[in-house]
């Protein structure tokens, strides 16, 4: 067929009754709030979907829990007996509803590994994990930022050209080599000045312990910041070359003036999403700095059990850090869009995230991928 | 008289003889434009000599500018991308982009030399002496900030006396000046929040609001649709004449320049080519350049022969020896590859930089023979009808109900300004819109709005060529990869024959077959779209679909490109020609089909709709549409002769 019927396809008029409603409200809400409550959905989506993997990877697979437990040995009818007593004779979907009741009660089940109850276990850790987290931001953010904006304006300069150079040094240098290299300097080798592993006093937080959180801030921050610093430094040059502050100049505002009020601002809303991709990186784990300096959070957690196939304590990790890793990303893109104007007014948000497909092709090619609404 | 424009070399002579003996004859000019002038006040408000501005490289990018302005005088600054015009305007600023400096001149607002000035001095000239009016007000405004904070910011800059109440009456004032809602709400408003031809406003309002002598124009309406365009000049009319501004208006465009300057100068190549009173430089261009823009700028007013001016302009270090245009110069001769021409003066205060100046009309304008016939009815069964295009944009309904016929070999113009639908129409026709229906024949067979749908056969026939040539042809090809791949992938030939109909398509689009293994990047923007042109030229299309093609083109290469199109039409070839541009439409279409806002609300004969519009929205498009041609000179057109004289 080659002509389309006439109108098919065209949206039909909404009836009238709702249609008014919904205009009516819209007077009042923020122009965003149909867009946000989408996001909302389609993270809750996502959580979902992970729980499932999660579940049919543990309870759902082909091989039989009470079979394991049980062991080989034993007869066909005590196993039956046990399935049945473990529910697992049951639909799938009633067992799932079942385990998930469980997970949002906050029984995550024990620990295989410990037998400690998981929730207890990793409460300590994320808290840790959490610590190193906020303490790499501390020193990365302020750094990139100000480094950034700083070389931006001196772009090309010696200063700019040696700071770039040993950027990419750090950035192709991995992080465990950082790490180690850090340990040498100021543990053994050199210095012999901070611990090098941190082997925290579990009946105190953290952050009372701050000589254990240096050299694992330090090796993160210097991995972190190289990222977060290129992506200023480049958004921040293609603010001061845009035509506003050409205008500006021209009509004579003073160029510190300049820089804050009308570069820095537009500069750091593509950061945002910088931002959120650190803190997504360090709060699911930063795996190596964590084994490097046997720091108890999450990351090394995680790898523990893993390698003592301890379920349960995955189960709760990986949906925590699911969890986690969803928030980062809505409070990113909300931030996104209740600081951009054109994106805060449109009542129609096409792009999905907006902030982060500019924060990645900033990344890639150094240039803004601009939003359209 | 306010523009005198000499060489930096014989500038200076003068001013050291003035008020001596006339004895020179550039003495001779100034005393007879003294005394065709004699209410302008003495001293020009705005004096630029031996203006200089070179690239890091040593490039130059402009060289030898100069000329004066005096208070409540607009002058043209006129010419094509690379022409340095750009530069000039915001050297007058003291302000060069990222990597060019200033490196000779003087350029003197109201007594003060901006040059000698430092960072803050020159800080408090900008804005509150010379203000400056940007491009593209959509990129020139902050998106973050509110439009009362922009203008508040230029106040509290240069007036910070001022409290914030008293600011504020300052800016509604002045919005009411440039015809913005004097409103307190209005200044809550974001910049996307505003239509371009208000965005352009608050521009205006920026650099109206502190008074400025001196205000320079870069352009500010090419982005903007010409009925916006036309209220926007009148209001920039205004407002210089109200306040005694002197203003330096920026354009590519001779027939915008026309509507509102007293004196223009045509840049070529980083120099003056031409500086001449209004009148005189329309009526007797003398230099071959501005003869041949003339002949090249197509006219809403009269179907004419557009000259192309062959080649293109050179780029800043690009540029040859002798005189800039020489390569380009049907006059040109030896000397004029060797020898720099000054600017030589002559009657009325006109002044011209050419060796040739005796040698006759380089380029002429030419009326062309009037439209063809409306072929459509003569030649049997239309090519393409569409008895009915609807097409959505999100929920918006942008096309209703659409209609129209074209011909075999007959060129159909689709006009209507930004937002009227006329893309989407041509990109549903094309197969390429997503959410369009209807009922369209080709060739009595009913046609699919998805090109999926077609046959190949079909597909190949009909062909789109976009606006942009910048972006439309794969930065990573050579344009002999572009053209066979076309060639192939419609009829399956082997390579060798691919290659001998991708040469044969050059030739056909006058470009050499060198060019084949050239990647896009280095070619100019004419040649870009000569190849995108041969792209759909290879696959043996009868229908070509045409989105504004030549919109960012300058005007010699945009008429050498229409003529390339006619020429294609001669030969058969059936067009449908997407544009805002009357001028355009004129000179190419057989037919036009007007839209608004989705509707069509007149179609006909070229001629007919053009001299006499019969729909109001399309008279308005006709006024608006910036003409070299007087209203009341166009029964007269057959007695227009270009005129010289020494």
């Amino acid at each position: 067929m080659s002509s389309v019927p006439l109108n098919a396809g065209a949206p039909s008029p909404a009836s009238a009754g709702p249609l008014a409603t919904l205009k009516a409200l819209r007077g009042r809400l923020p122009a965003w709030l149909p867009w946000f409550v989408g996001r909302l959905l389609s993270g809750i989506g996502v959580v979902l979907v992970i729980s499932f993997i999660v579940f049919g990877a543990t309870q759902a697979l082909p091989s039989d829990p009470a079979r394991i437990i049980l062991g080989p040995e034993a007869p066909e009818h005590t196993v039956d007996t046990l399935r049945r007593q473990l529910g697992l004779d049951r639909p799938l979907v009633l067992q799932y509803a079942d385990w998930a009741q469980q997970v949002l009660s906050g029984n995550l089940g024990r620990s295989i590994d410990s037998s400690v109850p998981v929730g207890e276990l990793m409460a300590g850790r994320f808290a840790n994990s959490l610590t190193l987290t906020l303490a790499v931001a501390a020193v990365a953010f302020p750094l990139a930022l100000v480094l950034g904006i700083f070389m931006a304006l001196r772009r090309d300069s010696l200063a700019d050209r040696a700071v770039l150079s040993s950027v990419v040094l750090f950035k192709a240098v991995p992080g465990f080599v950082i790490g180690i290299c850090l340990v040498m300097i100021f543990s053994t080798s050199v210095f012999s000045i901070l611990p090098a592993a941190s082997l925290l006093d579990p009946s105190l937080p953290a952050w009372r312990q701050p000589q254990y959180l240096v050299l694992p801030t330090a090796t993160l921050a210097l991995s972190v910041a190289t990222y977060l610093l290129r992506l200023v430094r480049a958004s921040m040059i293609e603010a001061m070359d845009s035509e506003y502050v050409t205008a500006a100049r021209l009509r004579g505002v003073p160029e510190r003036r300049i820089i804050w009020r009308h570069a820095v601002p537009n500069a750091l809303i593509p950061a945002i999403q910088g931002v959120a991709m650190t803190f997504r990186v360090l709060f699911g784990g930063a795996v190596l700095a964590e084994v490097i300096f046997s720091y108890p959070g999450i990351g090394n957690t995680l790898n523990a059990a893993i390698e003592m196939r301890d379920l349960p304590l995955i189960q709760g990790i990986v949906l925590v850090i699911t969890v986690g890793v969803v928030v980062i990303n809505l409070a990113a893109d909300l931030i996104t869009v209740l600081l951009t104007p054109r994106l805060r007014t449109a009542t129609r948000i096409r792009a999905r995230s907006p902030g982060l497909r500019n924060a990645a092709s900033l990344w890639r090619t150094g240039k803004s991928w601009r939003v359209s609404v | 008289m306010s523009v005198i424009a000499v060489d930096g070399h014989a500038f200076r002579r003068v001013e050291s003889g003035a008020g001596a003996a006339h004895d020179t004859a550039q003495n001779d000019v100034f005393s007879n434009v003294a005394a065709q002038a004699p209410a302008l006040p003495a001293a020009p408000l705005l004096k630029v000599q031996g203006l200089r501005v070179q690239l890091a490289g040593g490039a130059d990018v402009v060289s030898d500018v100069s000329f004066e302005v005096a208070a409540g005088r607009i002058i043209g600054l006129v010419g094509e991308s690379g022409s340095g015009k750009t530069t000039v305007a915001s050297a007058l600023l003291g302000h060069v982009r990222h990597g060019a400096r200033i490196v000779e001149g003087r350029i003197e607002v109201a007594g003060t030399d901006l040059l000698s000035l430092d960072e803050d001095a020159l800080r408090t000239v900008r804005g509150r002496v010379v203000a400056h009016v940007a491009q593209d007000p959509a990129t020139t405004l902050n998106p973050l900030l509110r439009i009362g904070t922009h203008m508040h910011e230029v106040l509290e800059v240069h007036a910070p006396a001022l409290d914030r109440a008293a600011r504020e009456a300052r800016i509604l004032d002045v919005f009411a000046d440039v015809g913005l809602p004097a409103e307190a709400a209005f200044l809550k408003r974001f910049p996307h929040q505003l239509s371009g031809g208000q965005q352009q406003r608050v521009l205006l309002a920026q650099a109206f609001v502190l008074k400025p002598r001196l205000i320079v124009l870069d352009e500010p309406t090419t982005a903007l649709d010409v009925s916006t365009q036309a209220r926007v000049l009148a209001t920039i009319r205004r407002l210089c004449s109200q306040h005694g501004v002197a203003a330096v208006y920026v354009s590519h465009d001779l027939a915008v320049v026309r509507e509102l300057v007293d004196d223009v100068i045509v840049l070529y190549a980083g120099r003056i080519a031409e500086a001449a009173p209004l009148a005189t430089l329309f009526d007797a261009p003398a230099h071959p350049y501005s003869q041949g823009l003339l002949a090249a700028i197509p006219d809403v007013a009269e179907r004419r022969a557009l000259q192309p001016i062959p080649g293109q302009a050179p780029a800043p270090g690009t540029r040859p020896a002798g005189c800039a245009f020489a390569p380009r110069c049907p006059l040109a001769d030896a000397r004029c590859g060797s020898e720099q021409p000054a600017l030589s003066h002559l009657y009325g205060g006109q002044q011209a930089a050419c060796l040739k100046l005796d040698a006759g009309p380089a380029f002429r304008i030419e009326a062309a023979a009037s439209a063809r016939r409306p072929a459509a009815e003569a030649d049997g069964p239309p090519l393409l009808e569409v008895a009915q295009i609807d097409a959505w944009y999100g929920s918006r309904q942008v096309l209703h109900n659409v209609a129209l016929r074209l011909g075999a070999g007959e060129c159909v113009a689709v006009v209507g300004e930004s937002g009227s639908g006329k893309t989407t129409l041509a990109r549903a026709l094309a197969g390429l819109g997503e959410h369009a229906v209807g009922s369209v024949l080709y060739r009595g067979q009913s046609l699919s709005l998805h090109a999926r749908e077609r046959t190949a056969d079909v597909r190949h026939q009909i062909q789109y060529i976009f606006q942009n040539p910048y972006r439309a042809l794969n930065p990573r090809h050579r344009v002999g990869e572009t053209l066979t791949a076309a060639v192939r992938h419609f009829f399956g030939v082997d390579r060798a024959e691919a290659q001998r109909r991708a040469e044969a398509v050059m030739a056909r689009v006058s470009l050499q077959p060198g060019l084949l293994d050239a990647y896009p990047r280095e070619l100019s923007g004419g040649e870009r779209q000569r190849v995108a042109i041969a792209r759909a030229l290879v696959c043996e299309p009868q229908l070509l679909i045409c989105d504004e093609i030549t919109s960012a083109l300058d005007v010699s290469v945009q008429a050498t490109i229409l003529a390339l199109l006619r020429e294609l039409q001669a030969g058969g070839l059936s067009i449908l020609f997407v544009t805002h541009d009357l001028g355009v439409v004129r000179a190419l279409a057989d037919r036009v089909v007007v839209l608004r806002e989705g509707r069509v609300v007149e179609h006909g004969a070229v001629d007919d709709v053009l001299d006499h519009p019969f729909n109001r929205y399309t008279k308005q498009l006709v006024e608006h549409s910036p003409s070299l041609i007087d209203a009341a000179h166009r029964p007269q057109r057959e007695a227009r002769v270009i005129r010289y004289s020494i």
